[in-house]
């Protein structure tokens, strides 16, 4: 039975891509039929450890790859949040998408998503994680393209494939050299060898690491999430907040399981962790200035996406699940919230040219506001107890504890910029007349939405966690307001909200204006302009001489000249002269007798 | 009287006169007879043979049944390949060789 999780949604791919390309209908309901499938695999599965034989793939001599499926705790909980969310998504997208002109490809794309995920959540070795990272990859790019008449969802497209291309070339060689540390890449076997040196080892897991600063989008390579966006609603969700970019985190914590967390108590795990810190902090500077409603929730995805990878980096991967857990949750309620407000505002997607839709739309905004407290990590709801974790975890930690003021600082701007959003947005007046026209969204949009809600207030709760979470850590006290850690966190809480409403409660237009924030550091315009222009410029160069010169000139077009040259030979045998025939016959009878008879 | 070396001789000239006649000239025709000739040396050889390799002063008439044959076979090819020559000078109406080259390459 576990295979049909990777069955299932690999059939109704290839039977939307195959027959159903015209029946969008039937194809949309394969699709949901697929994924509300698993999810009920996932669920009778969730808990128990199954030992599932694996298939013997490739076998080189002595080196063998596996197919094979991992269940256990981990595996199976992430499960749950990927067919759970997955599920909901499919469900709102069937009417966010009701109208669109390529439905059909979307759900196929949205069903080789859940097959890829899927894989690698249940890998059992690294080989078959890399081959459904690219193929979430693929999925990524197909989706964010949906749209790719329009060409900057085009370039996005473009932008994330290549970015992740960067991470995971660094990942095939951090692979390839615990490969050669351990001498195994299935996660059951793996551990580190006696006498390894400590650098050797980090570096294999900094490179390792690579891959989950493509994929979660940390600092450098966090250019393409924010891009992302110009796929639709749905799949920003579904891939770009629930699950996919936290495919990095799950990674890393696979492999902190698997090859031991002593692993990581080197350098290894402190860059990890100042990494992730980092990408906190400037991504919430980040989301603070923008007016996208989908960027500012992109940029605050990277924000909760660096607090994960920074309490893998501190050794607390617990934690980071965690919060990957209720993450998921009340993120994709957040982005499904955004987009029935897209929906309902004709796709206007600046928060300024919003505002009132608290009154307009009752559900969403109700349910959008719920999401809105366990992001800001409001004491007793999701968010608060998994950030709560993280914080604990950065302030015990021997070397890096000044993470914990960086992370601190995040969780004061997180209530800061999401209060901007939904004062904006939400409460004020109307102020276009795409806002006036909003009303309520139906009921296939609403009750994903109130599904997530319920979800983003309970899921932090150990007798939700305990079963659900991938992994999860009960904490001694629920609530404990003693100590520094509790009460910076709700001070922080309590300070970004107020601020952001007395900044942004009722403005017209934003009365703060920062150039170096609203332009992301300029680090995309650093990219396009110095890398993209010198690097790449000159690369192509390289790769057009070897294009025109070796390969054109000398392979292809050397070997069509030599061919003609020989046909230019003998053309001039086939002279059409009878006599010529009959005279290189008759020397050729010569030759023969001589040669047969001396 | 001739030895069997005098017969090989005078057949290989023969021969060595066909072939050039086949090489070099251009008329069909005298490239035709020319080919006649060659087959000409070769029957003088078999026969040649025939009368030298003898037993018991028989000659040995395995070679001279062979000429026989190729005596045959050759006026089979003569009106063959005349009819050719025919229908090649109605189609084309020349008999020179180098007016026919349109299967050159």
């Amino acid at each position: 039975m576990p295979w049909l999780l990777l069955l299932l949604p690999l059939i109704a791919a290839a039977a939307n891509q195959l027959y159903l390309k015209r029946n969008a209908f039937i194809a949309s309901m394969l699709s949901v039929a697929s994924v509300a499938a698993t999810f009920a695999i996932s669920l009778m599965l969730l808990g128990k450890e199954n030992a599932v034989a694996p298939l013997n793939w490739i076998a080189i001599g002595g080196f063998e790859i596996e197919i094979g499926l991992k269940l256990d705790q981990l595996a199976t909980g992430m499960m749950v949040v990927v067919t759970g969310v997955g599920l909901l998504v499919h469900v709102f997208s069937l009417a966010y998408m009701a109208d669109d002109s390529a439905k059909a490809r979307f759900f196929t794309c949205l069903s080789l998503f859940m097959f890829s995920m899927t894989g690698i959540v249940l890998a059992s070795n690294f080989i078959m994680t890399f081959m459904f990272w690219e193929l979430v990859g693929l999925s990524s790019y197909l989706l964010i393209g949906h749209w790719y008449q329009r060409e900057s969802a085009a370039d996005a497209a473009k932008k994330a494939f290549i970015t992740n291309r960067v991470g995971d070339f660094g990942f095939m060689i951090g692979i390839l050299m615990l490969w050669g540390i351990t001498g195994t890449l299935n996660f059951d076997d793996m551990k580190v060898p006696a006498g390894i040196s400590t650098g050797v080892l980090g570096a294999a897991l900094l490179c390792v690491f690579c891959g989950a600063v493509g994929k979660s989008a940390q600092m450098p390579l966090h250019v393409w999430l924010p891009d992302a966006m110009e796929g639709p609603t749905p799949v920003s969700a579904l891939i770009h907040a629930a699950t996919m970019v936290a495919a990095g985190v799950y990674m890393l914590f696979r492999l902190q399981l698997s090859i031991g967390s002593d692993a990581f108590d080197n350098f290894a795990g402190d860059t990890i962790a100042i990494v992730g810190g980092i990408t906190a902090l400037c991504a919430a500077l980040m989301a603070t200035q923008q007016n996208d409603i989908k960027r500012i929730l992109a940029y605050s995805t990277l924000s909760q996406l660096g607090y994960m990878i920074m309490a893998v980096g501190l050794l607390a991967g617990e934690a980071g699940m965690f919060h990957l857990f209720t993450h998921a949750w009340f993120k994709a309620l957040l982005f499904l919230g955004s987009g029935a407000v897209i929906h309902a505002c004709h796709h206007q997607q600046d928060i300024w040219q919003m505002g009132g839709l608290l009154k307009k739309m009752p559900i969403t905004g109700f349910t959008f506001l719920i999401g809105f407290l366990a992001l800001i990590a409001v004491p007793g709801t999701a968010g608060f107890f998994s950030k709560e974790q993280i914080l604990e975890a950065a302030h015990h930690h021997d070397r890096l504890s000044w993470l914990f003021w960086v992370a601190a600082t995040v969780a004061l701007l997180t209530p800061f910029y999401m209060t901007r959003l939904f004062a904006v947005a939400f409460l004020g007046k109307q102020r276009s007349k795409d806002a006036d026209h909003a009303h309520e969204v139906g009921p296939l949009m609403f009750l994903p939405l109130l599904i997530l809600a319920v979800l983003g207030l309970i899921a932090g709760y150990p007798f939700i966690a305990e079963k659900l979470a991938p992994a999860y850590e009960k904490p001694a006290h629920l609530f404990h307001f003693s100590g520094l850690v509790p009460i910076t966190s709700v001070v922080a809480v309590l300070v970004g909200l107020v601020a952001g409403l007395v900044v942004y409660l009722g403005k017209e237009r934003d009365p703060i204006s920062v150039p170096l924030f609203r332009d992301r550091f300029r680090i995309d315009a650093f990219y396009d302009g110095v890398l993209v222009r010198y690097l790449q410029d000159a690369f192509a160069a390289i790769v057009h001489f070897f294009d025109e010169f070796l390969i054109s000139g000398l392979i292809v077009g050397g070997s069509a000249r030599i061919a003609e040259g020989f046909g230019g030979l003998f053309r001039r045998v086939q002279g059409g002269n009878l006599q010529g025939y009959a005279f290189a016959f008759g020397i050729g009878v010569i030759l023969v007798i001589y040669f047969t008879a001396f | 009287m001739a030895s069997l070396h005098d017969y090989l001789l005078v057949s290989g000239l023969l021969f060595a006169i066909g072939l050039a006649g086949v090489v070099l000239r251009r008329n069909i025709i005298v490239m035709f007879m020319c080919l006649e000739l060659m087959l000409s040396a070769a029957n003088l050889t078999l026969v040649a043979f025939s009368r030298f390799n003898g037993m018991n002063g028989l000659p040995d008439y395995n070679g001279q049944m062979l000429v026989f044959f190729v005596i045959t076979v050759a006026a089979a090819e003569v009106s063959v390949g005349l009819a050719i020559i025919v229908a090649l000078y109605r189609a084309r109406q020349t008999i020179h060789t180098d007016d026919l080259n349109s299967l050159k390459g």
